[in-house]
């Protein structure tokens, strides 16, 4: 699947320009539905405060996809990303207003591996404070 | 209460298989702000060469919490869900899921252990199709908060 970018385009260092995302209550009952993760910390703010929690707060994975986002624009291909792993170091808190919160992704080519595959350092910040750590993604270029 | 040690090593397999359907693809994507033809069109998607359409690279998480292939709802795992946050996920796919994947998955309680107050209860994860291709592996980390057992008396 031809992607957008091309391995022989890219060096060590390329950077993925940053995006903020955002992500609001309506997203967070979407995923809910779309992904079967229905915890209730996730859209319930007496159930998340009861457990200690600010209030609701997003998805691991709805980050997560987010950030993916980042790298699967840059690459024009969804199918691109062969590898992907991501820690959870902090909570994104989801306010029920309708700005909802702001998650900005940026990127960095941080190697480059055979048959067209580089690997790329994600920085996932909400706040100012990181919500992912090593989140690293190995794309597939054309 | 502490998580049950005796599950560590145990291996579950789906009983049935999980269809990807394209609705199913295009809910996820939607629902993650993904606009890519591939995800929601079908002659995109066959234009840029996958058989059908595509699923964003998390999409696997759903076939793990629609049908959850390890029993973390079994009470003699003691696992409360709403203490429960997310530590780590990786995916590692071999290609990418495309709707009309038959996929049965079979997940592996690796290790529970204390982190802090914390308990981590860690599974790998592999993704088989019904005509037997690896199409995925994953590996989750679930941080259950405060459940670790006091190591001197508080």
């Amino acid at each position: 699947m031809p992607t957008t970018v091309a391995y022989d385009d890219v060096e060590v260092g390329t950077l993925i320009p940053e995006r903020e995302f955002r992500i609001r209550r309506e997203d967070l009952v979407r995923y809910c539905g779309a992904s079967g993760d229905f915890n209730v910390i996730h859209w319930n703010d007496r159930a998340a405060t009861e457990v200690g929690l600010p209030g609701v707060i997003a998805h691991g994975m709805y980050t997560m996809a987010s950030a993916a986002r980042l790298v699967t624009d840059w690459a024009g291909d969804p199918g691109a990303v062969v590898d992907y792993g991501v820690r959870f170091s902090s909570f994104v808190p989801v306010p029920d207003d309708d700005a909802g919160a702001a998650v900005v992704v940026s990127g960095v080519v941080a190697k480059k591996l055979d048959d067209n595959q580089v690997v790329v350092n994600i920085t996932v910040r909400c706040d100012g404070t990181k919500v992912l750590l090593g989140s690293r993604a190995t794309v597939q270029l054309s | 209460m502490p998580l049950n040690r005796d599950f560590v090593g145990r291996r579950f397999v789906a009983d049935t298989p999980f269809l990807v359907g394209r609705e199913h693809i295009r809910q996820f994507a939607l629902a993650i702000g993904e606009h890519s033809p591939l995800c929601h069109d079908l002659d995109a998607a066959k234009a840029a060469g996958y058989i059908d359409l595509v699923a964003p690279p998390t999409f696997l998480t759903a076939l793990g919490m629609w049908r959850p292939v390890i029993p973390t709802h079994d009470p003699t795992l003691g696992l409360d869900y709403s203490l429960v946050v997310h530590g780590e996920q990786r995916y590692s796919l071999r290609r990418p899921v495309v709707a009309g994947d038959e996929i049965v998955v079979s997940g592996t309680i690796t290790d529970i252990r204390n982190a802090g107050r914390n308990e981590l209860l860690i599974s790998d994860y592999e993704f088989v199709t019904t005509a037997g291709e690896v199409v995925a592996a994953a590996r989750a980390s679930l941080v259950s908060r405060g459940t670790a057992m006091a190591e001197k008396g508080t």
